[in-house]
């Protein structure tokens, strides 16, 4: 599987109440979800992405909140994939469980600038950055993660 | 190799004599746990996979406690969805407002969390148990609704981080500036998917009170659990509470940490997090006392809404006013808490200064309701995040610290040390 889209960038310890702040968690939608996507943060996030693009974010991706609206609200507003350094752990579990790619790769998360196009291939890990030409390592995911991913998610794997 | 004490328990709930930082294992759960903002996400996943029974239904707990009493018709119908699914299945350990509390200043009272049992929550502090000598962990919804149908979940088992605590906390000092410290040490990453084990002979001078307010905050610096060993102080509170079997685990003399830190607990003064983030600490010595000028304190929270906290509030507060232009808003966290504070007469102190008393909730800390911030407005409060937009507008600001300090920071309007009031 290949993904390629246009990078949204952002820096560390970006936390899941920015990623989809409480006052909008009276929901469930998500699509609803989606509409507030980043806002505390970015405000124009949602009006630039467009479906298929990529995240990237340095380190401690998602700390914080164990909301799984955040992944959901990222999936949900078009983003393909996210790349980070580092991901805080339960938001790493959520992405995994809703189908969210992630991939953690210091040096991508730390090349690569808002506004490139980049294209990740899941296969091998190999990141790359398009508009400059430079490709990187990901981490692929251990065996027993790429099961869960295989079956379609964590319910799937266990049934 | 030897195994810590967080390793001990995964093992044994896996059924293996041993495993090491790194392996994948698959465990049986004690106690499942869902609140009414992950929980709904929780019945959604359970339904659309036809799914037609839980795994027991004694060993699942759903507490409205985030939005609870409902802010909205919105959270009001995520409320009712939940009871509902509970009602269908017989869900034992679901609690609503009448018989709610802050989740984790509930499940410790109740008794349905102890030493040894395996938790996991979809709320991020669920690692509040450790303090009782659980493994305990936050997941996600989808987490929680595999766990209430196989009663189980998988584990990276992990490495961990040793604490040893030295000394006596003097003053003022509270297990929320024992906590606020280290965070200030190892930074909100500090321990990224490990275990935070606090041992030593410091131990000793933490009440359990405390010890649930360090363990609480061991998501703040990245952690998948934080946890403390079994002792009398432990024993005490849980015989005659706890519903399951206390089994008690101690680290190996030979387990093997990452990292180990000594901290002097009689060294550590009155601690505050700066916005935005937990890691931004300062003590009160480095505070001027006109520095931070506030407009709301908020003395509650899974963190610190228990009598202990409470009394230290009342302490300060005891016969003084708020400082003019001062909202406080006090949260007991339990419905039980609220009545043994209100029999020692602490809520006449709260109201005689000018402060409220709520119904327990989780409420103004995730910027829920009952105390939202305007743009510009700045809180001090004993809750546990301090990120953009936490308590409500995206430019107001949360300082975190302890009863103590919000108590004292109530009656000056401005942060202080509660030596200083």
């Amino acid at each position: 599987m290949n993904v390629k889209g246009k990078v949204h960038k952002f820096g560390d310890n970006v936390d899941t109440d920015v990623i989809i702040p409480a006052r909008y968690l009276n929901t469930a939608s998500h699509k609803e979800l989606a509409t507030h996507c980043m806002e505390d943060i970015d405000k124009d996030f949602v009006n630039n992405v467009q479906e298929g693009d990529i995240m990237v974010a340095t380190k401690n991706f998602g700390c914080g909140s164990s909301r799984e609206h955040a992944p959901i609200a990222i999936k949900a507003s078009g983003i393909s994939c996210v790349i980070a350094s580092s991901f805080a752990r339960i938001f790493y579990r959520n992405a995994i469980n809703i189908g969210l790619p992630i991939l953690e790769c210091p040096e991508a998360a730390e090349a690569i600038s808002n506004g490139d196009t980049v294209s990740v291939d899941f296969n091998t890990g190999i990141i790359t950055d398009e508009t400059t030409g430079a490709t990187f390592q990901g981490e692929p995911f251990p065996p027993f993660i790429q099961n869960i991913i295989e079956k379609g998610g964590l319910i799937n794997s266990i049934k | 190799m030897g195994m810590t004490m967080s390793q001990k328990i995964l093992a044994a709930h896996a059924g293996l004599s041993s495993v090491k930082a790194g392996q994948l294992i698959e465990a049986q759960l004690d106690l499942v746990l869902g609140n009414d903002v992950t929980t709904p996400v929780a019945i959604n996943v359970f339904e659309e996979n036809n799914a037609t029974s839980v795994f027991d239904n004694t060993k699942i707990a759903m507490i409205m406690d985030h939005f609870a009493p409902n802010k909205d018709i919105k959270a009001a119908t995520l409320v009712k969805q939940v009871r509902t699914f509970a009602d269908k299945y017989d869900i034992k350990n679901y609690r609503d407002v009448g018989q709610m509390g802050i989740e984790h200043a509930l499940l410790p009272e109740m008794g349905l969390v102890g030493p040894g049992c395996l938790c996991i929550g979809a709320d991020s502090h669920t690692c509040t148990y450790g303090a009782l000598g659980a493994f305990s962990t936050g997941v996600g919804s989808t987490d929680m609704c595999a766990g209430m149908i196989s009663g189980k979940a998988w584990f990276k088992v992990p490495s961990a981080i040793k604490f040893n605590l030295i000394g006596k906390p003097q003053g003022f000092v509270s297990g929320k500036d024992v906590i606020l410290h280290i965070i200030g040490k190892i930074g909100v990453d500090g321990a990224l998917y490990k275990s935070m084990e606090f041992t030593g002979e410091g131990v000793q001078y933490l009440n359990i009170d405390d010890r649930l307010c360090i363990a609480n905050m061991a998501i703040e610096a990245g952690a998948k659990n934080g946890i403390f060993p079994v002792d009398d102080v432990t024993r005490e509170y849980c015989n005659g509470r706890y519903q399951g079997t206390p089994v008690e685990y101690v680290a190996d003399d030979d387990a093997e940490y990452d990292e180990e830190y000594t901290i002097d607990l009689s060294e550590i003064r009155p601690t505050v997090s700066f916005p935005h983030l937990p890691e931004n600490t300062k003590t009160v010595d480095e505070i001027g006392e006109t520095e931070v000028k506030i407009d709301q304190v908020v003395i509650g929270s899974c963190t610190n809404g228990r009598i202990s906290d409470l009394r230290a509030a009342a302490e300060i507060l005891k016969g003084k006013k708020l400082a003019k232009g001062v909202r406080c808003i006090v949260i007991p966290g339990t419905q039980n808490i609220w009545k043994q504070a209100m029999h020692e007469g602490l809520f006449d102190i709260f109201i005689d200064a000018g402060a409220i008393v709520s119904t327990p909730t989780c409420g103004p800390c995730l910027g829920g309701h009952m105390g939202i911030l305007a743009a510009g407005e700045r809180a001090v409060s004993t809750t546990n995040r301090n990120f953009v937009g936490r308590m409500g507008h995206v430019d107001s600001e949360v300082y975190l610290a302890s009863p103590a300090v919000a108590a004292a920071s109530a009656v000056t309007g401005y942060i202080t040390d509660p030596a200083k009031v």
